[in-house]
């Protein structure tokens, strides 16, 4: 009876922990073994290399620091400019205002988008066609034609062009979590201010900074988990499947798997990029736990 | 009295400039989609010419054209099939766990459980590679079955996180009245949790639509067939094969996002939720 009981009890979790088992579990495995391997994914031969493959990310691949670089500026713009709006926009939200609920439903709407729609028209908007550039027209408009160009395809400006996208499709999800941060900071805290005659410059830098910063920290980590290892908005953005100038490290990895066809490699870039992104999330674990 | 009309003005200044701060962010979130929506109802040449939001002719063929000679009309079902069988995994199969995890005694659930969080934790950008080796071998790529497989996998985590911390706070008295009137365990789970655990289910089921409808990456490497794609993945190859053909493309961005933005609007009550939640929970 008892047996039958137990038995009963697994029969719950059998498919979850099947399909885990089987589609995270074992691909999880594989990444760890297929990375000290060279292997093409279609030959029955992998030829073993051990630390090989990590020798030459840390070494010899050029491509893959500069495509790291390239998700660290996207990112370092996301966490300044972006978080730095959605605190702005969150603060201006958080007191009896008129049409609230609707600055709030409109600016959820970017990050419920696909990144392929959201790169694909900004990239009608922004790129492709002259007369249809808007910002190209706005600064012709004010008198600043040397100023308009093809944001996307120079160099100089694609990479910031795409942080700018990124962030507006993102900035909603701070918005929404340091919104909900403040609200919960209670009312009276800024009553017993106003009495005691602080200004509100004063009550905000006192009160609400020092409470928001667990908050600030929780967005923080998933800004850079989330920026880090943006990819698809740029694919559809810049185009061109490995998005040239513009690559990031999820695309390499696709590159060394798609282009050049070696599985190995792909797997040891990405066990070196989840390393980098748990030690980084880890750093701003700690941060937060000193400063508090 | 001077001192309250100098107050309130200063009031009204203030509250005149924060809604000019927050309406023109709401503009600049809206502006590009009504942009590719009217481009999306306008002919190629007018989209040289004419600039403004509201074409002067209203061009509903791009739709007929890009549904048909497109080929959306078959990836717009795809997406749909495989978020709703995704979905209807994800709810049955993670409610099931959190259920047992939440309220049911065997042996090793403690372990179990926290594999699961792990899961949810740690990234594994590579995943994908290995991923597609698996599929190869089990001779899933390039199969509706095996893309809805992976799918369920990406999404059973978090679900059961959040079912999981429902069901523990959760009142057993209803189940003890329902065990002692006879019913099987099975049959408290779906008679007595799941109707109780209906909001936490909203939360999951919009936050997995969502997520479903707009993958790309697993689709991208498992299917070849352009016939098997969702919208996302059919979108690029699109672009590749008509490359200048902007309104019939606008067309296809319209026909993707406006599921999802309808969706939302509907069901926004239960995504701020979910992610206020999560706020709270990390």
């Amino acid at each position: 009876m008892k047996l039958r009981n137990s038995l009963e009890n697994y029969v719950f979790v059998l498919p979850a922990v099947t399909i885990f088992a089987i589609f995270y579990v074992i691909p999880f495995i594989w990444v760890f073994q297929l990375g000290l391997f060279e292997w093409d994914g279609i030959s029955f031969t992998k030829i073993f290399v051990g630390l090989g493959n990590f020798k030459e990310i840390f070494f010899q691949d050029v491509n893959w620091w500069h495509a790291m670089w390239n998700a660290g500026y996207i990112t370092l713009i996301a966490l300044t400019f972006q978080n730095i709006l959605a605190f702005m926009l969150a603060w201006a939200c958080d007191r009896e205002i008129r049409m609230k609920n609707f600055y709030r439903v409109i600016f959820f709407i970017p990050p419920v988008l696909s990144e392929v729609v959201v790169g694909m028209a900004w990239r009608f908007i922004i790129n492709d066609i002259d007369g249809a550039n808007i910002i190209n027209r706005m600064l012709i408009g004010m008198g600043l034609p040397q100023l308009a160009h093809n944001w996307l395809s120079d160099p100089n400006t694609a990479l910031t062009t795409v942080a700018i996208v990124h962030c507006w499709k993102g900035f909603g999800w701070g918005f929404l979590i340091f919104l909900a941060g403040l609200q919960t900071i209670p009312r009276e805290l800024y009553e017993a201010a106003r009495v005691d005659g602080a200004s509100a410059w004063q009550s905000f830098k006192k009160i609400t900074l020092p409470l928001m910063v667990p908050v600030m920290v929780l967005v923080a980590i998933l800004t850079v988990l989330g920026t880090m290892q943006v990819f698809v908005l740029i694919v559809s953005l810049v185009g061109g499947e490995f998005a040239g100038h513009t690559s990031v490290p999820v695309l390499r990895i696709l590159a060394s798997m798609r282009g050049s066809s070696r599985f190995g490699y792909a797997c040891a870039q990405g066990i070196t990029f989840g390393m980098v992104l748990i030690i980084i999330s880890f750093i701003q674990y700690r941060f937060s736990k000193k400063g508090q | 009295m001077k001192h309250a009309i100098y107050y309130k003005s200063k009031e009204v200044v203030a509250n005149t400039l924060i809604h000019i701060f927050l309406i023109s962010v709401a503009i600049t979130c809206l502006y590009p989609l009504l942009w590719m929506i009217s481009s999306s109802l306008k002919t190629q040449e007018m989209i040289f010419k004419d600039i403004s939001l509201i074409p002067h002719q209203f061009r509903l063929e791009n739709y007929v054209l890009a549904w048909r000679e497109g080929g959306f009309g078959r990836n717009f079902f795809n997406s749909i099939i495989y978020t709703v069988s995704v979905v209807f995994g994800i709810v049955i199969i993670s409610s099931m766990a959190a259920y047992a995890f939440s309220r049911l005694r065997f042996a090793g659930s403690k372990f179990l459980f926290i594999i699961f969080m792990a899961a949810m934790m740690i990234p594994i950008p590579g995943s994908f590679v290995a991923l597609y080796v698996l599929l190869n071998k089990l001779h899933l790529r390039n199969t509706p079955i095996g893309y809805i497989l992976c799918m369920i996998n990406v999404g059973l985590s978090t679900s059961i996180f959040l079912l999981k911390t429902f069901f523990d706070k959760m009142p057993k008295e209803l189940e003890d009245a329902a065990r002692i009137d006879g019913c099987s365990k099975i049959g408290i789970w779906w008679h007595v949790a799941l109707p109780l655990a209906k909001p936490v289910l909203a939360v999951v089921i919009v936050f997995n639509a969502l997520a479903v409808w707009n993958e790309y990456i697993l689709a991208l490497i498992i299917f070849d067939n352009r016939s098997y794609m969702p919208l996302q993945v059919a979108l690029q190859s699109f672009q590749g094969e008509f490359v200048t053909n902007y309104p019939l493309l606008m067309a296809g961005l319209t026909i993707t996002a406006l599921p999802i933005i309808l969706v939302y609007l509907l069901m926004q009550k239960y995504i701020i939720k979910g992610v206020t939640q999560g706020a709270v929970v990390g």
